[in-house]
């Protein structure tokens, strides 16, 4: 890949306090638990454009290692760079404090306010108090204007569900040609999904810039192998899952060296914990996560990703509340019969057009979007969020993951 | 990573590779001119799933994107469709037991992986035709 030039070049984004880059202008309305979800999409519906609401199901009292992913993800989405301002909502009772995440969130230097639901007397009272901080946070959202920035302060997070076997042949390797222009123009470029990396372990360990990295991803990996095991799935067994059998992949094996070519050929820099916050101008990285796409996604996005990449031979509709998600797909069909919800063709492969030149074309689609141009998630208003919960009783067996 | 088509129809993702993929619905019958050799297809092989270029024993290595896919389980004979009927993961039993709840890791299936370390024994042969 050395002989590719670097191809820097510049979007039009929201430079936030801390200096990071966001490509969107969200009011984040954020539920502390499950008991503040209903409420948090009830404040975001109702107050209007530009908020948005990121309802999940994650309990008032989680264990302690469950706890402490849930924090990552809850302050993370938060602090990600396309929210200018965000308001938690809280029943009042979790172990999680609304006001620690809202502090935690502050040090960026965004606004951030916070809503106890029995404090303000129920749902109704509630639901008028979180419109009213909603729709001032969105007012002052609104005086930020885009102004330039380079490609090398965007975060892309890469992701794949619904795989076939045309997405290792085409819409994954496609995906790893753009995510090298990203690293070489000096921006950060990432996959996840750690039990896809099971039968192509070898491949990402050769790439790893380190001992230290090498043994971090070869632990992390084994980590996920062993907690299957604990929860009586092996999951080598139910993968690849029967929709990705019906689209040709016949084991693990074969999905996974399709999977990971989602990350292109760079060297593999470092190993992020789930949710926790990724490196600016990082590199090609890993995030440790479950292969669960729309908990893997969520958590990318937490850790601060912007845009995300998403390749899809069967046909995925996803989105995200709070990035922009761009649908590539490798099979022709799907492109035609979903076509509303793709965003890139990249079954052109199929035809015999050069990985390059699709991988171009998606490069450019980055950073329209990255400007503003909204995806075909977007325009659909998909915007799934779901964070991963930890199994206390495995947790306990393994210890604690970091 | 990039492939080779052959004949329009198929791709092999790696020069090493003994199966290829169907990239429209072919038909049995279908002949294909691989390096020289001609082989015919004993069944229709639907788009995105891979036949054999090579005959395979049980126990065979199966290769695309120039690494191991798993284990052959019987007896291939080249251009017959490989598929999990026929290839098993090196990585533990694929089950087809649960027919449902696809895409994640959680799916539950029965506990035990078996292993098929012993597969490895012939790769050197199966690479060497390759």
């Amino acid at each position: 890949m050395s002989e590719r030039a670097a191809d820097p070049r510049e979007f039009e984004g929201y430079r936030r306090a801390d200096g990071r880059v966001g490509v969107r202008n969200y009011v984040a309305v954020v539920p502390v638990s499950v008991t503040a979800s209903a409420i948090a999409k009830a404040v975001a519906d109702d107050a209007g454009t530009g908020v948005r609401a990121l309802p999940h199901q994650m309990p008032l009292s989680p264990s302690d290692a469950a706890r402490t992913q849930i924090e990552s993800v809850l302050e993370g989405v938060g602090a990600n760079p396309n929210v200018a301002a965000a308001l938690y909502v809280a029943l009042g009772t979790e172990d999680i404090a609304a006001a620690d995440l809202a502090d935690a969130v502050a040090e960026t230097g965004k606004p951030v306010e916070t809503l106890a639901i029995r404090e303000a007397g129920g749902t109704e009272a509630a639901v008028g108090q979180g419109v009213d901080l909603a729709e001032k946070l969105a007012e002052t959202a609104r005086e930020t204007r885009r102004e330039t920035a380079d490609t090398s302060e965007l975060i892309v997070a890469m992701e794949c569900g619904g795989s076939d076997a045309t997405s290792g042949i085409a819409a994954n390797p496609v995906v790893g040609d753009a995510c090298d222009r990203i690293v070489e123009a000096g921006g950060t470029g990432l996959i996840s999904e750690t039990p896809e990396f099971i039968g192509a372990e070898h491949i990402m360990a050769e790439r790893c810039v380190d001992d230290d990295v090498r043994e971090k991803l070869l632990s992390r990996i084994e980590r996920r192998e062993q907690m299957a095991d604990l929860m009586g799935v092996d999951f080598r067994g139910a993968q690849p899952s029967p929709g990705n059998q019906e689209g040709g992949l016949t084991t693990i094996e074969e999905k996974s060296l399709g999977a990971i070519a989602k990350g292109g050929t760079t060297p593999l820099r470092d190993v992020i914990t789930y949710g926790n916050r990724l490196p600016v101008g990082g590199g090609f990285v890993v995030m440790d996560s479950p292969g669960y796409d729309v908990e893997s996604v969520s958590g990318k996005v937490a850790g601060g990703a912007q845009i995300v990449v998403f390749t899809t031979g069967r046909g995925s509709t996803t989105g995200n509340p709070i990035a922009p998600v761009i649908k590539v797909t490798g099979n022709p069909k799907t492109f035609q019969r979903m076509h509303e919800n793709m965003d890139v063709d990249a079954s052109r492969v199929l035809d015999g057009e050069s990985v390059r030149v699709v991988g171009e074309t998606l490069y450019d689609r980055i950073h329209d979007v990255a400007s503003g141009t909204l995806t075909a998630a977007e325009r659909h208003g998909m915007a799934e969020f779901a964070i991963n919960d930890l199994p206390a009783n495995e947790v306990a067996t393994l210890g604690d993951p970091t | 990573m990039k492939g080779e088509t052959i004949d329009d129809a198929a791709i092999r993702m790696a020069a090493a590779d003994n199966v290829v993929t169907a990239l429209e619905d072919l038909p049995a019958g279908r002949e294909f001119d691989v390096d020289g050799e001609m082989v015919t297809l004993a069944e229709p092989v639907e788009f995105g799933h891979k036949f054999a270029l090579t005959s395979f024993e049980p126990g065979d290595t199966v290769w695309k994107y120039g690494e191991v896919i798993g284990t052959a389980t019987e007896a291939i004979a080249a251009g017959e469709w490989v598929h999990t009927h026929n290839v098993v993961s090196t990585r533990g039993q694929p089950s087809t037991e649960s027919g449902e709840s696809a895409e994640t890791d959680e799916s539950t299936e029965s506990g035990e992986s078996a292993e098929t370390d012993e597969s490895a024994e012939s790769d050197d042969a199966k690479r060497g035709d390759a």
